[in-house]
């Protein structure tokens, strides 16, 4: 056990635990509010986030970018991306949406037990990664480099890079605007209402399938965001990057009180802190196994996680 | 479609009341000729003597793998099948990490039994590596325990609560065996794991490279543990676990004590994956980190409810259709001599069923879920309470 590392390194950690916590919170945030709609844990969200991490790829090599490729200037690299952001949450928004209408509406149809439903995500899981896999021919693919690496700000020990301001920031913004959609639009309030209870909110004249349609939508807007970020992080992506960085995302989920979006973005953000700080500590090869030490002696003592659940209302 | 699906029932009820209406003594006489038929599947000898034609595709046959391979992997996953299903099928309680106790199993019989495994290379611990058959009861001992270990705390939780943390469990364990400087050696693994005893008359090892008697010895198991746990279901025990699955507060208001009975199943569960993978470790012959993946977890969980949760016989079809299907897709390309490639826009393209088989995987999945969502030979109590929910559901729509 190295303490020092964890004393010298900590606002170098704590950066970039903040920045990993940031892309975990909004992927959580689709696993969470599918749940809160759904009682469903969405298997498949992991692999609409993949697609994500291609679709930014694609967006950028339309305009001539590989891995290869020159950095473009501030200007343009800030226009790129906001282009793949638009167009990964557009695909990401899309195949949820597919996911939704061929896996579960069809098992919803028939009031299948919940269990038929964790199977249909799981195909649903399997038909993405293996297709994306069978399309791609299994290869990695080199993210381009856009954002200069230097630090742009640094004060003391802390500093930050282009890439971990714009990834703060852009999650930030995202959350922000969720909340406001789900507290203060209408739609929001037939969200809150079919998590409530969805028979009364269909009796009361709210379109159930829309709305969880429209759920499917937001969770997939939120992951595409995600997977952007996410590329830039890793410089690389391949058929089966979800996998993990969902399962880590699902803990978050859970770490926050799932259900609940604040919960979510909360457990996200501390999820990557505990990442980073622990594997100072206990060196590198423990870092999943710290999150998941953390997330089960939360659950000991906090059992609906670090909020609670209440999208709508806190389940008996 | 209606039409076809009335049929279906009706030659289903008909061969059920048929099989109810027979004598006990012919009823157990089929068994014993299916049970023969087990045992006779991997030997070609066997679709000889049937006059299919030998050497062209034989319609069960797998032509990518030995046949008594692929039936071998069936048959641990039918094992592990049976001890989810416990866990799953009959208490109802959600674990994603299953797969940990196969890995504890596993490794407490490669780290006893290889000469290569550090407690004798660099700890000491003991003088030689145990035989194959000694280790094996401590193996189901340790996941027994780590059953019980765990189910201990978690076991407070619920539903998909419990899920994630299983899952963590089962992820922890693949992470420590990852560790190379530990005993479990990391990716480099454990070679040289003792196998199974037992000599042929001319005094050569039965347990070799063949997988045909590690075949015959799993299925042995298997209708051993189907007697074991039908016993077990059919039990105090077995009611405990229904009652729990059905209503949790309603059995503890019952008297029955829900927590003792919850690590009961958690532990029994465990203690069957373990003796899986020790039958496994002593097949194969080396373990590494790398074969504990959670996506084995998940497949096993897909093989209880594709069966159907709560039907040990289900559990057995679904055991074998999520290795078997695969494997079998495999051997379609062959067959009908399908391309393996194609060419888009200069790019090559590989669309074998080897390289798309999890993909057909999933979509059977799906449309399986869809059309049976109760499993494909589902518990006659629990399919019929789906078809209440599915009443309600249209009366509701």
């Amino acid at each position: 056990m190295q303490f020092n590392d964890l004393i010298n390194g900590f606002p170098v950690l704590t950066v970039t635990g903040l920045t990993q916590g940031a892309i975990y919170a909004l992927i959580a945030l689709g696993y969470t509010l599918v749940y809160g709609v759904l009682r469903l844990i969405n298997f498949a969200h992991s692999d609409v986030f993949m697609i994500g991490t291609f679709g930014a790829i694609w967006t950028w090599s339309a305009f001539g970018f590989d891995a290869n490729s020159p950095r473009p200037s501030v200007g343009e690299a800030l226009g790129l991306i906001a282009l793949a952001i638009v167009v990964a949450a557009l695909l990401c928004g899309f195949f949820a949406m597919l996911v939704e209408v061929t896996a579960y509406r069809p098992l919803r149809a028939r009031n299948a037990p919940p269990l038929a439903f964790l199977i249909t995500a799981i195909g649903a899981s399997f038909v993405l990664s293996e297709g994306m896999g069978a399309f791609t021919n299994r290869r990695q693919f080199g993210v381009p480099a856009m954002l200069p690496t230097e630090p742009v700000v640094s004060l003391g020990g802390w500093s930050l890079t282009p890439l971990q301001i714009s990834t703060l920031a852009v999650a930030v913004i995202a959350m922000v605007a969720l909340d406001w959609f789900v507290q203060r639009t209408r739609f929001g309030r037939g969200i809150r209402a079919v998590a409530q209870d969805s028979n009364t909110a269909a009796l009361m004249g709210v379109n159930k399938n829309r709305v969880i349609l429209l759920v499917f939508l937001i969770g997939g807007l939120m992951a595409g965001v995600a997977a952007v970020m996410s590329d830039m992080k890793a410089a690389s992506t391949r058929f089966n990057v979800g996998f993990l960085i969902g399962l880590k995302a699902f803990a978050a989920a859970v770490l926050g009180g799932i259900g609940n979006l604040r919960g979510a973005a909360l457990g996200g953000i501390l999820l990557g802190l505990v990442e980073n700080y622990g594997s100072a500590v206990f060196g590198t090869n423990f870092r999943d196994f710290i999150g998941f030490l953390v997330l089960i002696l939360l659950l000991m003592f906090r059992p609906t996680g670090l909020l609670g659940e209440s999208l709508g209302r806190a389940r008996a | 479609m209606t039409d076809v699906r009335t049929r279906w029932r009706d030659f289903r009820h008909g061969v059920s009341q048929r099989w109810d209406r027979l004598p006990k003594a012919s009823r157990i006489g089929i068994i014993l000729v299916f049970v023969v038929f087990l045992y006779a599947l991997p030997n070609k000898g066997f679709y000889e003597y049937l006059g299919l034609p030998v050497g062209e595709y034989i319609p069960l046959y797998t032509t990518r793998n030995d046949m008594a391979t692929v039936l071998f992997q069936c048959g641990y996953y039918i094992l592990l099948a049976l001890g989810l299903n416990i866990v799953v099928g009959y208490a109802g309680l959600l674990d994603l990490g299953f797969f940990g106790f196969f890995a504890v199993g596993a490794y407490t019989v490669a780290t006893l039994t290889s000469p290569q495994s550090k407690i004798f290379t660099e700890y000491n611990w003991l003088e030689s590596p145990w035989p194959w058959l000694a280790a094996l009861p401590l193996a189901i001992a340790l996941s027994f325990a780590a059953g019980v270990i765990l189910g201990f705390p978690v076991l407070r939780l619920r539903g998909d609560y419990l899920a994630i943390v299983t899952l963590g469990f089962a992820e922890m364990i693949r992470i420590v065996a990852q560790q190379n400087d530990w005993i479990f050696n990391g990716d480099r693994g454990i070679p040289n794991i003792g196998r199974p005893p037992g000599t042929n008359s001319d005094g050569s090892a039965i347990f070799q490279f063949d997988a045909k008697p590690y075949y015959w010895l799993i299925l042995t198991v298997i209708i051993g543990m189907v007697f074991l746990i039908r016993n077990l279901v059919r039990s105090r025990v077995g009611r405990a676990w229904i009652a729990i699955r059905e209503d949790e507060d309603a059995a503890e208001l019952m008297g029955v004590p829900t927590y003792k009975f919850k690590i009961w199943a958690f532990a029994m569960g465990a203690g069957i994956g373990g003796f899986s993978g020790a039958l496994w470790a002593g097949q194969i012959g080396f373990v590494n980190a790398s074969t504990f993946k959670l996506e084995q977890s998940i497949l096993v969980l897909a093989a209880v409810l594709l069966g159907g949760a709560g039907n040990i016989f289900g559990a057995i079809l679904g055991g074998f259709l999520v290795i078997y299907v695969p494997e079998w897709l495999r051997s379609v390309g062959d067959v009908f001599g399908l391309p393996e490639q194609v060419r888009i826009a200069g790019e090559p393209y590989d669309i074998s069923a080897t390289n798309l088989r999890y993909l057909f995987f999933g979509i059977i999945l799906i449309v399986v879920m869809i059309f049976r969502p109760q499993g494909l030979w589902a518990n006659r109590r629990r399919a019929a309470e789906l078809k209440d929910r599915e009443k309600e559901a249209m009366v509701g729509a």
